[in-house]
């Protein structure tokens, strides 16, 4: 008896919350329906990002981007006419609150389009979300190309688009480097098989230096959690490669990077934004990064206009705090929204979704952008060299 | 006994009650998909819940693995529909019945042991099923498995969650369920009188399991993606934290302790920079002005309605300010 009245009371617990929620919802939903997705001559967008969880630092930056962004949109007159609102959603750097966060945006909040989440995993729990609800998606931080290509049937995702390159494009971008700026013809590439982000760059570094009349050498292999790489560090010695390709995490690079300056290779390694955390410096000692270079989204010291206006304006907006890859990804990624807009003449999610797939030749922070059949942007990738262990901006490569 | 049917059928009415209003108001658009996913979240935090109230309330067995068990179900469950096309229903049923037998393999030897070293050896469990998921290239690694079709609906999880409730409820009524109460009150003294005291610990472990299971299938087939990441220490955890806050013991609490947590979470993603704070306060003051939980030890069984703490937990109750 006892339980069935717990049980009772329980019941009654979840229906009088659950409907307390559900008069919100629909106040909520009808207040909007009647000023139609512009209400009040404001344009919503959404903001599915992680605030608090392992990755906050990640949606934390790119959520004061996306702000600069709407602040800036805003202050020169909108777009349409209308004001710009973000409308920010906590995902707790979880994929299935990113599900529920993407819902609460899109049903309660009516926004046009959703910007975010900062990784892979986060944006996959919104992607089904914003297909069936046919809401535009522009992924701010997520690399992996599954995001906008299903992997299972091979198709595009109609309604998901991104700011980030994809990782294979970081292979062709140091394979051009390699070949125009440092003259490179041969090259020997050590790829940690245990990632498949060091795979997806070595397939495409190898591809793209080919194409560009480059000889591989030799491929080599690691795994992750190896210390001793001396044994394949005198293949390649022996081999002497014009340069190293080393598409890993910071790391094993770190201590290839300083076994190998020990046995004296003294050619550039290269590799991508695996390498981008300070511990690589500490692990590999300033001296031994000397002459290695590695690509990267973006760099605050690229002396473009584009993006010395953005970084001032970031830092005038944050307490002097310079924006990382992130926070320029996050700004990007509504500038795409509010470029698409523009160009749709209507904030109508299927018309925004036209006008993104259509985006050509856009200048924002990271680059011109263009997206490409498959959604992702093709645009410049930056190269950074280590100067006394610090990075610093060597060259803006163009796909 | 007669009277006690009665009111074990009244319960199911109200229960279906319940489902039938709130179908109705799903179907007539009023409740929108943002309470319906948190319908959903509801439901599967409940199985969750009252499963793992049998191990660590019923049976007296500190076991915080149970995220383990929950991923086991839901990459089993996940696999089955995406690659084999297995009906849903019965993908469900199979997740839960693969993490029941993973319930028995680990229930063997770990519940020999007890208090802290069975906490730690689950805590093990767990992290180990995780660490097996981010490198089975099979499964998708560290970015797990994408594109799950999202077939739970609220009639399924309403059913499923039912289902667990009445059967873990009936199972606490029933002579193994009696077993289970003696082991958690002195495991010595249930051992003198006869009952194999491994055997109903391995029992619960195996049940809660499978419940387990059957919720991290459902909870896949709701939020389209599973990452081995998702299934860690902390949503133990965060299971535990129900079933304590509810009351440790009681179905009825890890119920009220289910619906509790998911609505307080829920709601305050309005407010993300205050969100953990709110939440970490609302527990603590919890468990300082009520540490026997929302409902104490309510009973399951079947009397007046109204509640009634354990004398332990009376005399802890008015030690505090």
């Amino acid at each position: 008896m006892k339980k069935i009245g717990a049980i009772i009371l329980s019941t009654v617990l979840t229906a009088v919350l659950a409907s307390g929620c559900g008069n919100n919802n629909t106040e909520n939903s009808s207040s909007s329906a009647n000023g139609g997705n512009a209400a009040g001559g404001t344009i919503k967008i959404g903001a599915d990002l992680e605030l608090t969880g392992g990755q906050a630092s990640f949606g934390d930056s790119a959520s004061k981007g996306a702000k600069l962004a709407v602040q800036q949109i805003n202050e020169a007159g909108g777009i349409l006419g209308k004001q710009l609102e973000l409308v920010v959603a906590d995902n707790a750097s979880k994929s299935e609150e990113a599900t529920q966060a993407a819902q609460k945006l899109i049903t309660n909040d009516k926004v046009v389009t959703i910007i975010g989440a900062s990784t892979s995993t986060n944006t996959l729990g919104i992607v089904p979300v914003a297909t069936e609800k046919k809401i535009p998606l522009v992924a701010v931080g997520a690399t992996n190309p599954k995001v906008t290509v299903d992997e299972r049937s091979g198709d595009v995702n109609e309604w998901v688009f991104r700011a980030a390159f994809i990782d294979p494009f970081q292979g062709q971008v140091m394979a051009n480097f390699a070949t125009n700026n440092l003259s490179a013809k041969t090259a020997v590439i050590y790829t940690d098989t245990s990632s498949d982000y060091s795979k997806g760059l070595q397939k495409f570094f190898e591809e793209t230096f080919k194409a560009n009349g480059g000889e591989v050498l030799s491929q080599e292999s690691y795994q992750q959690k190896d210390s001793d790489f001396k044994a394949v560090l005198t293949r390649i010695k022996e081999a002497n490669p014009d340069v190293i390709y080393l598409p890993g995490y910071y790391e094993e690079v770190g201590k290839i990077v300083k076994q190998a300056r020990e046995m004296g290779i003294t050619v550039p390694f290269l590799g991508g934004d695996g390498w981008d955390s300070p511990q690589l410096a500490e692990i590999a000692g300033a001296a031994a990064l000397e002459n290695t270079y590695m690509s990267n989204h973006y760099s605050p010291e690229d002396t473009a206009t584009e993006v010395t206006s953005f970084v001032e304006a970031y830092k005038a907006a944050n307490g002097g705090a310079v924006p990382d890859g992130m926070a320029a990804l996050g700004y990007d990624a509504l500038k795409l929204v509010a470029d698409a807009i523009t160009r749709a003449g209507e904030a109508d999610p299927a018309k925004i979704k036209e006008a993104l797939a259509a985006t050509k030749d856009l200048q924002l922070a990271t680059g011109k952008i263009t997206l490409n059949e498959t959604h992702d942007p093709v645009k410049a990738a930056v190269v950074l060299k280590f100067v006394n262990g610090v990075q610093t901006f060597e060259a803006k490569v163009n796909p | 006994m007669k009277n006690m049917n009665k009111k074990f059928w009244m319960g199911i009415i109200l229960a279906l009650a319940f489902y039938g209003i709130v179908q109705v108001l799903l179907t007539t658009g009023i409740f929108n998909d943002v309470t319906r996913s948190m319908l959903l979240l509801i439901g599967v935090n409940v199985m969750l819940a009252v499963s793992l109230n049998l191990i660590n309330g019923i049976t007296g067995q500190f076991s915080i693995g149970h995220a383990g068990f929950m991923s086991v179900g839901a990459y089993t469950s996940a696999i089955l529909t995406l690659d084999y096309d297995v009906p849903f229903i019965l993908a469900i049923i199979i997740g839960g019945i693969v993490a029941a037998i993973f319930g028995v393999l680990i229930g063997m030897p770990t519940l020999r042991l007890n208090g802290d070293y069975l906490a730690i050896a689950t805590l093990g469990f767990g992290e180990i099923i995780r660490i097996v998921l981010l490198n089975t290239e099979y499964v998708g690694g560290a970015s797990g498995l994408s594109g799950i079709p999202a077939k739970s609906t609220w009639t399924i999880i309403f059913f499923f969650t039912l289902f667990t409730v009445v059967l873990i409820n009936n199972f606490i009524r029933s002579t193994h369920g009696r077993a289970c109460l003696a082991i958690r009150e002195n495991e010595i003294a249930a051992e003198a009188m006869g009952i194999n005291t491994t055997m109903y610990k391995v029992i619960a472990f195996t049940i809660g399991a499978l419940f387990a299971g059957m919720a991290g299938g459902l909870s896949a087939h709701t939020f389209y993606v599973i990452t081995p990441g998702s299934f860690n220490f902390l949503k133990s955890f965060e299971i535990l934290v129900m079933v304590v806050l509810g009351g440790l013991g009681s179905t009825a609490g890890s119920i009220v302790g289910a619906v509790f947590v998911t609505l307080l979470y829920t709601y305050l993603r309005e407010f993300p920079e205050w969100r953990m704070i709110i939440y970490s306060i609302v527990l603590i003051m919890m468990m300082i002005f009520r540490p026997s939980g929302l409902l104490g030890k309510t009973k399951i069984n079947f009397g007046k309605l109204g509640k009634k703490e354990a004398k332990a937990n009376g005399s802890i109750d008015s030690s505090t300010p």
